[in-house]
């Protein structure tokens, strides 16, 4: 490792002096304190960047809008913070073919903004849009609620340049929808977490954005009804675009359904809807009840959060488990989950009970059939793996990450099995 | 996509190239291990395996191997491992770009026998199916449930799931529902050292890298597939087609833009120009009206929705200079008019001794000035050029026709073919929608990507598949060799038999 000074003034002569600066404790990731965040310009100067750090055996961690900075296990070490805050440009915005392509550093708000001039949007409901950036989101693969119709992000990107530890940008896919030449990349950097190259572009397919939209809620007290309920709706030929469940400690859980269509087929499917499940009320939904997993997320810096996987029916079996878990571990509970089988938990309390409570749900879910993944825990906490089991696909995963980080460059240690 | 049947008078057919046999004693282990009734190695037999339906590349295996269940897979890959035999997977050989070619002094591992459907989860819309199960059979499994398996290749009533995973196959509904990868939740591969892997699962985003989204569409480059688990879809409650007559495919495109500008996502958009519609009324008779473009759209969901927005496609035809608009009143007619589409490669064989398919894809809005460029083309080789495309996606299948008995003709074809590949890759395009790379087209890889691109793609075959026994030389243009150092094998393999190409 060179001095810390002929770092700064190799890293100044990539990025321009103005570019970089020493970190400070707001940009730490779980606990640990990065050296310098450096903020290049373009894609090539970020390539050269993390080449150089490379090169000179130093760990990066590349930011975007630093908003889901801590999902994932705390990095090994992490010398450099790369930021993406500079690759901000929508490059293309082919409207006509429903194709876009956009720097990582664009903001999801950003994004839309531009997209919704001509009336379309990307499919994508991910957290905090006014910070969060494209590039983090697929990093994370963070998805919302548009997911049930729309389908994860890996389906809506279609091509992908990535900047490679060795300097390497090498892009996949392309800007047509339709492609099947060569390997589908974006979606391996798709939920990498940046551990095998960072994102430095992306391109994605569009859908118009929807005439009208109206949202209706129902309740139902009982887990195994609301999961009834459920099914019902999935196995009818109603064309929802959103449905999911919002459950939490002393109340009731309620489920909110949304169809995007014109109105004549909205009305049509609101009377569908009463029909299939005439026991149920059912009411325009209040407020905006899509913001209900963004809202887990609000003064939350004590909390545990978890990503729950799950097949869809089992989703009264999870409720339930975890009900019992946070009663036998005196917490509090809440959770949004998804008719796709993805769901978000909270937990707060005491955090020996968190930990107790996480490790109870993950064993039960790995016996079962899906994940617990952690995504926040007070720092108390940060020795719990965010992951759980990898399963046999591991010595697959490093194989890979040695191919294209072999010095373990980016994000080390932060993701699945140690990688 | 076409039956490889109806292929076979494709193109000249090169010699076969010589091959050695098979190592008598692995041959005898591949016996032991399989029923020795699942083991062809006798020339006759194995010439039924020599291409795909892409005919003009022929090679011998030195064996064909039919393993029944994971575990043989698994024994017959350790051996290929041991022995540095490089193997490549077979479902139906409906390939059209050479996949399931086979490779210099390698076997062939047919899935014939593995073709069980394993598991259907209706509350969960999830179908767990071996590899040689037929696309149309998993449709077959779930209707009377209401649901369907939404990717649909035209050969769908003979091609295999296995073979879809390999080239992630698309079909003419997947402007609006996806392809094959959209529908793979997780898979059980059998890696090229015979270790078992799997990679997704039933419930979204297993933790780890999205390994199952990089195998689909790997051509069989990375190992082999023994069960793939499938999400099905709800049938809509229900579907209306509309064929609507243009003067010109220029007409037919600028209805296509306004139907999309409009804020409408159809099931599928198809266009025919008019020598395809003359081949497919001569095939099927599907009543097609004769026209110069010829428009298919079909929408798709709630009633009193496509109702609304049927109208609304009709007026935009309208103004689009469409002369008759038809919407099928039947499932029987809906059915006679796919049937057309589907059938309009095979229906070249009416109008043409040879022909060539092509599978380019443009952004849609550059389809006029590609249509003329390919009509200008056609002028100055005297050769015509059959045009039929995903029009919703820019998925073009043009045909060139050619009669190879004229001297000199069929060189014309095909240079005339990767002439059209320029065009697309210069409109911003891809040189394949879905037929795949495969040995036809791994040249114009270098067209579309440069070498880093396909260095970084090829450093992940190399996690997967170290010593390159899987499918080998297909796809990449230029064989990579993995690790720092050359392996002991594979530079001797590749060079020797003379498959490797320095360029």
């Amino acid at each position: 490792m060179q001095a810390t000074s002929s770092i700064a003034q190799q890293l100044a002569s990539i990025v321009g002096s103005e570019n970089l600066r020493d970190a400070n404790l707001e940009d730490s990731v779980c606990g640990v304190l990065p050296k310098f965040v450096v903020q290049p310009e373009g894609e090539k100067q970020l390539a050269a960047a993390l080449a150089f750090a490379n090169e000179a055996g130093l760990t990066v961690i590349p930011r975007g809008g630093g908003t889901k900075l801590e999902w994932g296990n705390p990095p090994k070490s992490a010398d450099i913070i790369l930021s993406t805050a500079r690759l901000d440009r929508i490059i293309e915005h082919a409207w006509a073919d429903l194709t876009i392509t956009v720097e990582a550093g664009c903001t999801l708000q950003t994004l839309q903004q531009t997209l919704a001039q001509h009336g379309q949007r990307l499919a994508f409901d991910g957290l905090w849009p006014k910070r969060a950036t494209i590039g983090g989101a697929l990093s994370t693969n963070d998805s919302g609620s548009l997911r049930l119709r729309f389908g994860p992000l890996r389906d809506l990107i279609i091509g992908v340049t990535l900047a490679l530890p060795d300097g390497t940008l090498a892009s996949s896919g392309g800007k047509v929808v339709k492609n099947v030449a060569g390997y589908d990349l974006p979606k391996l950097a798709t939920g990498a977490l940046g551990t095998l190259g960072i994102i430095t572009r992306a391109v994605f397919r569009l859908h118009p954005l929807p005439r009208r939209a109206e949202a209706f809620s129902f309740a139902d007290e009982k887990f195994a009804a609301m999961q009834n309920h459920i099914f019902m709706v999935q196995d009818s030929q109603l064309a929802h675009t959103s449905l999911q469940v919002r459950a939490a400690s002393g109340t009731q859980p309620c489920a909110d359904i949304l169809f995007e269509a014109t109105e004549a087929g909205i009305r049509a499917q609101e009377s569908h809807l009463r029909k299939i499940l005439s026991a149920a009320a059912i009411v325009p939904s209040p407020g905006n009840v899509w913001s209900s997993t963004e809202d887990l997320w609000n003064d939350s810096n004590k909390s545990l959060i978890a990503k729950i996987t799950f097949l869809p029916a089992e989703l009264a079996h999870v409720l339930a488990s975890v009900q019992r878990a946070a009663t036998v571990h005196s917490l509090h509970w809440q959770i949004v989950g998804q008719a796709t089988g993805i769901a978000t938990l909270r937990l707060d309390g005491d955090p020996a009970q968190l930990l107790a409570a996480s490790q109870q749900l993950r064993a039960e879910r790995e016996a079962s059939v899906g994940s617990f993944v952690v995504l926040r825990r007070p720092g108390q906490l940060n020795s719990l793996d965010a992951w759980g089991h990898p399963g046999d696909a591991l010595p697959l995963m490093r194989a890979i990450k040695h191919q294209l980080d072999p010095q373990n460059t980016l994000n080390p240690a932060r993701f699945v099995g140690g990688i | 996509m076409t039956f490889a049947p109806q292929c076979v008078n494709l193109l000249l057919v090169p010699p076969t190239p010589a091959n050695t046999t098979l190592n008598p004693r692995v041959l005898h282990e591949f016996r032991s291990i399989l029923n020795p009734r699942a083991v062809i190695s006798s020339p006759e037999d194995l010439r039924t395996y020599e291409c795909d339906a892409l005919t003009y590349l022929r090679a011998l295996p030195t064996a064909v191997l039919l393993p029944s269940d994971t575990p043989q897979v698994q024994a017959i890959l350790r051996i290929c491992h041991r022995e540095r035999i490089p193997f490549v997977a077979r479902g139906s050989g409906t390939g059209l770009s050479g996949g399931a070619l086979p490779v210099q002094n390698g076997i062939v591992i047919s899935f014939a026998r593995m073709n069980r459907i394993l598991e259907v989860d209706i509350p969960n819309s999830r179908v767990v199916v071996e590899p040689g199960v037929v696309n149309l059979d998993v449709t077959a499994r779930v209707q009377l449930h209401g649901y369907f398996y939404a990717p649909d290749p035209s050969s769908q009533s003979v091609c295999t799931i296995g073979g879809n995973v390999a080239e992630n196959s698309g079909g003419a509904h997947c402007l609006k529902y996806g392809f094959t990868t959209t529908h793979v939740l997780g898979l059980e591969v059998v890696l090229p050292d015979g270790s078992l892997v799997h990679l997704g699962g039933k419930t979204l985003d297993t933790p780890g890298y999205d390994l199952s989204g990089v195998f689909v569409g790997s051509e069989g480059t990375l190992g082999i597939a023994t069960k793939i688990i499938l999400r099905i879809v709800k049938r809509p409650e229900c579907i209306r087609t509309l064929l609507a007559a243009f003067p010109d495919t220029n007409a037919a495109g600028a209805a296509v833009s306004d139907i999309i500008a409009a804020g409408m996502l159809p099931a599928a958009i198809e266009m025919m120009d008019n020598l395809s519609i003359q081949a497919a009324e001569a095939a099927v008779h599907a009543h097609y009206p004769d026209c110069g473009g010829l428009l298919l759209v079909e929408l798709d969901g709630p009633i009193a929705e496509v109702e609304f927005l049927m109208q609304h496609v009709e007026e935009l035809c309208r103004k689009n200079g469409a002369s008759e608009i038809r919407l099928a009143q039947s499932d029987a007619e809906r059915a006679l008019v796919w049937k057309g589409r589907k059938a309009a490669f095979a229906a070249m064989g009416r109008i043409a001794r040879n022909y060539i398919v092509q599978d380019g894809v443009i952004p849609r809005t550059a389809l006029p000035r590609v249509l003329s460029e390919i009509a200008r083309l056609s002028r100055e080789t005297g050769l015509r050029v059959a045009n039929v495309f995903h029009a919703g996606d820019g998925n073009l299948h043009p045909l060139v026709l050619f009669d190879r008995d004229i001297p000199g003709q069929q060189e014309t074809a095909q240079s005339l073919s990767s002439q059209i590949l320029d065009l697309c890759l210069a409109a911003g395009g891809s040189i394949t929608g879905e037929h795949g790379v495969g040995e036809d087209k791994k040249r114009a890889m270098s067209k579309m990507f440069s070498e880093p691109d396909l260095a970084t793609m090829q450093r992940v075959r190399c996690a997967f598949d170290p010593l390159q026994l899987s499918n080998p030389t297909k796809v990449f243009p230029t064989p990579r060799l993995c690790g720092e150092k050359p392996g002991e094998y594979s530079p001797h393999r590749l060079e020797s038999a003379g498959v490797a190409e320095r360029y």
